[in-house]
């Protein structure tokens, strides 16, 4: 009987407030990560957002091509106006 | 059942609603966290998606750039030549031929010439019209000195007459007539026979 009672003790002295610790502590580990993943998915959403203008770069490069297009055109004109320099 | 016995079971009983407690708890928040997971995922699956063409596109228009950049110093030093295509670019733009050409690495070791003892002053105000352009706007040497909208006027100042010196507004024309804010004495020999000068 004697035995029974201190097993009770322990049990409710030490089992019980380490239960408690360790399952508060998961809790509000996991609980402490739920504004970050919000966090991070605003962030994620914001990002794609801003990545709405890369469309734009398929105008740019076709602009591209069409002003080198142009400069050469003008290169090759230019080379047959203008005379080479002479050689040193 | 003893006492020893009840305060077992209550302990028991105590143990297992916490552990009830804490794990929904746990799992509820385990949830939200899968939620929020499941935007973060679908956000970055749009950003892998846009940007998953950048990388051809960008080494698409750099190509681009340099075969015409390359054309250009090539067109520059074939016209100029090596040692006086670095004066011009030295002088529309201080400091840049230090840097020398890409296509012509030697050139980064030449001392660039003083660009007027080179060119005629036409050419130097060609090259500095050429800067004054719009698309000089990332110059180097600073902002672009034509104003666009009297483009015509910045061109004029490039020569050191003094046409530019004339008033901005000329005095207007006379106005005639009825309704003239001045009005002349009328002459009454006008229409008449000339006069006739005395015979010498």
């Amino acid at each position: 009987m004697t035995l029974w009672w201190i097993g009770d003790i322990v049990l409710l002295v030490v089992v019980v407030p380490v239960v408690v610790y360790l399952l508060n502590g998961v809790l509000t580990t996991a609980r402490s990560i739920v504004p970050s993943v919000r966090r991070i998915a605003t962030v994620a959403r914001a990002g794609s957002k801003d990545l709405d203008a890369t469309a734009l770069l398929l105008t740019t490069q076709d602009q591209v091509a069409q002003t080198v297009a142009g400069v050469a055109n003008y290169g090759g004109s230019l080379d047959v106006i203008l005379d080479d320099a002479e050689e040193a | 059942m003893p006492a020893a016995g009840v305060v077992l079971l209550v302990t028991v009983v105590l143990i297992v609603l916490a552990l009830v407690y804490y794990l929904v708890s746990t799992i509820l928040a385990l949830r939200e966290i899968t939620n929020g997971l499941d935007d973060v995922i679908a956000g970055v699956g749009e950003i892998l998606e846009k940007s998953a063409p950048v990388n051809a596109v960008v080494n698409d228009i750099n190509a681009n750039l340099d075969a015409g950049v390359d054309l250009l110093e090539g067109l520059l030093v074939k016209k100029a030549g090596l040692h006086d295509a670095l004066g011009l670019v030295d002088g529309l733009y201080p400091g840049a031929a230090a840097a020398g050409f890409r296509r012509f690495p030697e050139s980064a070791t030449i001392t660039p010439p003083r660009i007027g003892e080179i060119y005629t002053k036409g050419t130097l105000t060609l090259a500095r019209l050429g800067r004054e352009a719009p698309i000089a706007l990332a110059n180097p040497a600073g902002p672009v000195l034509r104003n666009v909208e009297g483009g015509s006027l910045a061109a004029r100042l490039l020569y050191p007459e003094g046409r530019q010196e004339r008033p901005e507004n000329l005095p207007r024309s006379p106005v005639i007539g009825a309704d003239a804010p001045t009005q002349y004495e009328q002459r009454e020999d006008v229409g008449r026979p000339r006069k006739r000068l005395p015979d010498r």
